[in-house]
């Protein structure tokens, strides 16, 4: 498979008032085209941090990032990213914001009707396009994060990185955006690197899941391939013996190996 | 708030009981009919509750200031009726009538109705406020994008800004050899603070989320002025123009008296010693009234341009 980024021996240090604070060590980590990853870990670890070094929002202190041979040395949008808090710009529509990145990355090839149909076909393929022409203060949290999530996959971006894109959603909202979310991936092929604190949601989505330990000087604990066949139902794998194998391994590398002294 | 929704809360149970009976009628007109009846059944019945709500948070809105008002007139009134150089209510009243009879006569430049000596006012208002605008929110904006312009700035801007804009009047004099224009320039003195400050304030405030979202699409230097910056700004701009406006008509009166020419500024000073003090009154009033109707409208307008982050 064709490898689209890779991480070699990065690191990140902060200088802060108290002293240099090592946030991230050692990270060595290959990812393919076509592969969904998941990092997961307690608060703190440094998983954000590993995400803004591949989107390329900060830059690594020590190693090195390479998305396609090139160094990464700053964000681009064949890099997208979904933000946590959906990070629409309030004084546009749902439509004039996905069109904003539609502009920008093809805008200079291809006619405004291209555009505009492009557009609409991603929110479309979120379930948006009933509320094209409402502003974000409009609609609900969760419709917010499917036009976040359309405003990405409607730059055809080489890789998405989703910054715990469902965190600040009710369970039934989040299990419904995950669900859309497997049937996009399944429909573009997308290449995800996608950071969560949910167990259930790492095994769902993911290939890989990418176990971080704590901070400070947090690295990559262990790596959890999940060989459950796509496209998954939610329903059918609650049930799942493999399923819930794989959500014990998890639980116990995150509650047993890496249990956090204080909550 | 809750006055607004509760009638179309009660509305909908009262008319889906009330189309309930006509639908059980069976025949396929009484249906039809059924749309519009509730609307007439259930129309007087869910209105009795909330037109005395609606009536007591009217009261509640209206009575204090209504209240307030009275107050004002009556101590006024007693005022006037004790010291009788001082015009009472219905004196006021009286010049009052005649005044706005015909607030548009000319006769010389000395003379003017109070309707040519706001206009002349608001005139050099705008003015100067627009000459501050064009110069402050530029310099707001570089001074809330560069932290070293921020440094090499403040200090000048933390000394000039505390200086009553009447002391620049003399400069302005000197410079424009003329009163109109040094009145102009006293507008423009005062009213470019609130502006450079509160532009600059905006453009340090532009939340990081957004800013993200431009470095992530690489969004070209001028997009992101037009998409982000510009419209995350505007509220804290709007809010530099309102309190930019409300000086600059706090300052005008002041500079009038000291200019002369048409204004209203000029106009109290003039009837000072002319000894009216019932126009004196009236144009106290008058000032108060435009200085309101300036900061609501442009509050209005803060109010279409502010966004909800969520």
């Amino acid at each position: 498979m064709d490898t689209i980024v890779k991480i070699e021996n990065a690191g990140m240090t902060f200088n802060t008032k108290q002293g240099r604070f090592v946030a991230l060590r050692d990270i060595d980590l290959t990812i393919s085209k076509g592969e969904v990853i998941a990092l997961i870990g307690h608060s703190g670890c440094g998983k954000s941090t590993l995400l803004n070094l591949i989107a390329g929002l900060t830059l690594p202190t020590e190693g090195v990032l390479i998305c396609n041979g090139r160094e990464i040395a700053g964000p681009g949008p064949e890099r997208a990213v979904v933000f946590q808090n959906h990070s629409l710009l309030p004084w546009l529509t749902c439509f004039e914001n996905v069109y904003l990145a539609v502009e920008r990355v093809f805008g200079a090839k291809e006619g405004k009707a291209k555009l505009k149909a492009r557009t609409a076909a991603a929110l479309e393929m979120v379930h948006m396009d009933h509320a094209m022409t409402k502003y974000p203060h409009e609609v609900s949290g969760g419709m917010k994060q499917r036009v976040g999530i359309a405003r990405a996959f409607a730059m055809e971006p080489q890789i998405l990185l989703m910054d715990e894109p469902f965190g600040a959603l009710d369970a039934l909202t989040r299990a419904s955006l995950q669900d859309e979310l497997i049937g996009v991936m399944a429909k573009t092929g997308a290449t995800v690197v996608m950071v969560t604190h949910d167990v259930e949601e790492a095994v769902l989505l993911s290939d890989r899941v990418v176990m971080m330990t704590n901070g400070p000087a947090a690295t990559i604990g262990e790596i959890l391939e999940v060989k459950l066949a796509k496209p998954r139902e939610r329903l059918a794998l609650a049930h799942d013996p493999e399923f819930a194998r794989y959500r014990a391994a998890i639980v116990e590398f995150l509650y047993q190996k890496q249990m956090k002294k204080a909550a | 708030m809750s006055t607004a929704t509760l009638p179309v809360g009660l509305n909908t149970p009262a008319g889906a009981r009330t189309a309930e009976p006509a639908a059980k009628a069976g025949a396929a007109p009484a249906v039809l009919a059924a749309a519009p009846a509730p609307a007439k059944t259930a129309s007087p019945k869910s209105q009795k509750v909330p037109l005395m709500a609606r009536f007591n948070a009217f009261l509640k809105a209206v009575l204090p200031p209504l209240i307030g008002l009275a107050l004002l007139v009556g101590i006024w009134a007693l005022v006037a009726s004790k010291e009788s150089s001082f015009p009472g209510p219905a004196q006021t009243w009286d010049a009052a009538t005649k005044i706005f009879a015909d607030p548009f006569y000319s006769n010389g430049p000395n003379d003017q109705g109070i309707g040519w000596n706001i206009l002349s006012s608001l005139k050099r208002v705008g003015v100067g406020f627009g000459f501050a605008a064009l110069v402050g929110i530029p310099l707001g904006f570089i001074i809330g994008r560069f932290a070293f312009m921020n440094s090499m700035l403040d200090p000048i801007i933390s000394l000039l800004r505390p200086v009553s804009p009447l002391a620049w009047l003399p400069i302005g004099l000197m410079v424009f050899k003329a009163a109109d224009p040094a009145a102009t320039w006293t507008i423009f003195i005062c009213s470019i603070w609130p502006m450079i400050l509160n532009t600059a304030q905006g453009v340090q405030r532009v939340p990081q989320d957004y800013l993200n979202v431009a470095r992530v699409l690489n969004l070209s230097e001028m997009k992101i002025i037009t998409k982000i910056l510009f419209p995350a700004v505007l509220p804290y701009m709007l809010t530099g123009i309102r309190l930019s406006i409300g000086t600059a008509w706090l300052v005008i009166v002041a500079a009038e008296m000291l200019t002369g020419g048409v204004g209203i500024g000029f106009w109290v000073w003039d009837e000072w010693n002319n000894l009216k003090v019932e126009h004196i009154v009236i144009a106290i009033f008058v000032i108060g009234v435009v200085g309101l109707i300036l900061e609501q409208a442009l509050l209005l307008i803060a109010k279409r341009f502010t966004y909800d982050s969520n």
